[in-house]
């Protein structure tokens, strides 16, 4: 299908992307990758009046790393990050999460924020930011707020994000010292969306695991550093906690079933 | 900035295969139907409309993504590379690419083969040397309901070799 009409506004810049969003309200609907929000304007689940573009904003195309974290604007597409030569050094979970996102031609589109701002329940950003416990950036014209990521995501494409907002920036968490990570997802194939997506984060006195596409949005549990039955038990009640659903394309059971077993497996992978 | 008023058609620019070509199109145009119904270039296929087939393929600015998850007015004033601009020159040779996939029955009906062309011509220049995984993992992106996929990573590899044993090969006659 085609989308609905709607006005289109390219805009060049943050400032002017967050005045035009303060003068027209709810009827806009911002625009940067679309690698989400197009298939929905096609398929007319959504059929905003107006679209901001910010996929131009040269002061939204940028990767750096400040203060401790890996900042990501706007306009940057995951590609950018994906084939960021150090970012194995700097953010070693994304290193190992980026990969699994969609394909090769949509990370070439699609942005870091733009995933963040979506919030789809199997989605891997929103994942890694949780598992990191990393930070949105929300702009408005009356200024910015920062929000940690467990505040920022409140449901199944639910967030804080209110009106006049832009996700500005995501703030990924710099590796710690002694921190290891490692990263699962398992779909129909690869590429799909995750029926269940997990990251885990060991260092040598915590575990902590955040899991993805079971419950509303990624939750993450930490644990000090158990092991064998202490560890089953621990997995198994959060796997319980998350409270799975059967789909289409997963069994309560099932997603419970990987929680538990994908979980040990790579509290193993990151502990060792 | 720019604002293109619902129902209202506006000129789009691009750059289509080394070409300026210019034609009028409403912000809700996408770029597939731009490039098919407003520029005549029909060698880029449409077939779900939502990123998953991957038969709409192109390069914008170099880089290989969904002509139909993006409007026209965003690729207003880009260069688009199609599969019309793969073939040598303005002549009727095959690029490498396309001989390979036809030398190697790397298509039967061709719908897809539009699209996976773009792909393999970007992700060659991002991966030189590829593995057999990260061929397929680029694949992955693409539906074929004909080959298989084997004979289509075959032809790829077989690119990937030809394409480093000129380098090789050029470095040693300098």
């Amino acid at each position: 299908m085609k989308p609905a009409a709607f006005d289109y506004i390219r805009a060049d810049s943050a400032q002017e992307t967050v005045s035009l969003l303060a003068r027209h309200g709810e009827d806009a609907k911002v625009l940067a990758g679309g690698q989400s929000l197009m298939a929905m304007l096609n398929i007319r689940l959504a059929q905003p009046a107006m679209l901001v573009d910010i996929s131009r904003c040269q002061d939204l195309d940028y990767v750096r790393v400040e203060n401790g974290h890996l900042a990501v604007g706007a306009a940057a597409t995951q590609a950018s990050v994906e084939t960021r030569a150090t970012l194995a050094s700097e953010v070693p979970l994304l290193a190992l999460a980026l990969p699994w996102i969609s394909h090769f031609q949509i990370r070439n589109r699609g942005t870091v924020c733009g995933s963040v701002a979506h919030a789809d329940p199997s989605a891997e950003l929103p994942l890694c930011l949780t598992a990191l416990q990393g930070e949105v950036v929300l702009r408005s014209q009356s200024g910015r707020r920062v929000l940690k990521a467990d505040d920022f995501f409140q449901g199944m494409l639910m967030t804080a994000v209110r009106p006049g907002e832009i996700v500005e920036e995501v703030r990924f968490p710099l590796q710690q010292q002694g921190a290891r990570y490692a990263f699962q997802e398992v779909s129909m194939r690869h590429g799909d969306f995750a029926i269940v997506a997990l990251a885990a984060v060991v260092s040598d006195s915590a575990i902590e695991l955040t899991v993805g596409g079971v419950a509303d949005r990624p939750a993450r549990k930490r644990w000090a550093r158990i092991s064998g039955d202490d560890l089953d038990t621990a997995l198994n009640d959060f796997a319980w906690e998350l409270e799975a659903q059967s789909d289409g394309h997963a069994s309560a059971e099932y997603r419970r079933h990987l929680v538990r077993q994908l979980g040990r497996q790579l509290i193993q992978k990151a502990g060792t | 900035m720019k604002h293109y008023e619902k129902n209202i058609e506006y000129p789009v620019t691009i750059t289509l295969n080394g070409v300026t070509r210019s034609a009028p199109a409403e912000a809700r145009m996408l770029l597939s139907d731009f490039l098919r119904h407003k520029l005549g270039a029909t060698g880029t296929h449409v077939g779900c409309e939502h990123g998953i087939c991957g038969a709409c393929t192109v390069r914008v600015d170099g880089v290989a993504q969904r002509s139909c998850m993006q409007l026209a007015v965003q690729a207003d004033g880009r260069r688009v590379d199609t599969v019309e601009g793969l073939n040598h020159g303005a002549g009727a040779e095959l690029g490498d690419l396309q001989a390979a996939f036809k030398r190697h029955h790397a298509l039967q009906c061709g719908f897809c083969t539009a699209g996976i062309l773009m792909s393999c011509s970007h992700f060659l220049e991002r991966v030189p040397a590829p593995s057999e995984q990260q061929v397929r993992d680029m694949l992955s992106g693409h539906l074929c309901r004909c080959t298989g996929y084997t004979n289509i990573v075959n032809a790829v590899l077989d690119v990937a070799a030809q394409r480093q044993a000129a380098i090789i090969g050029s470095t040693q006659h300098a």
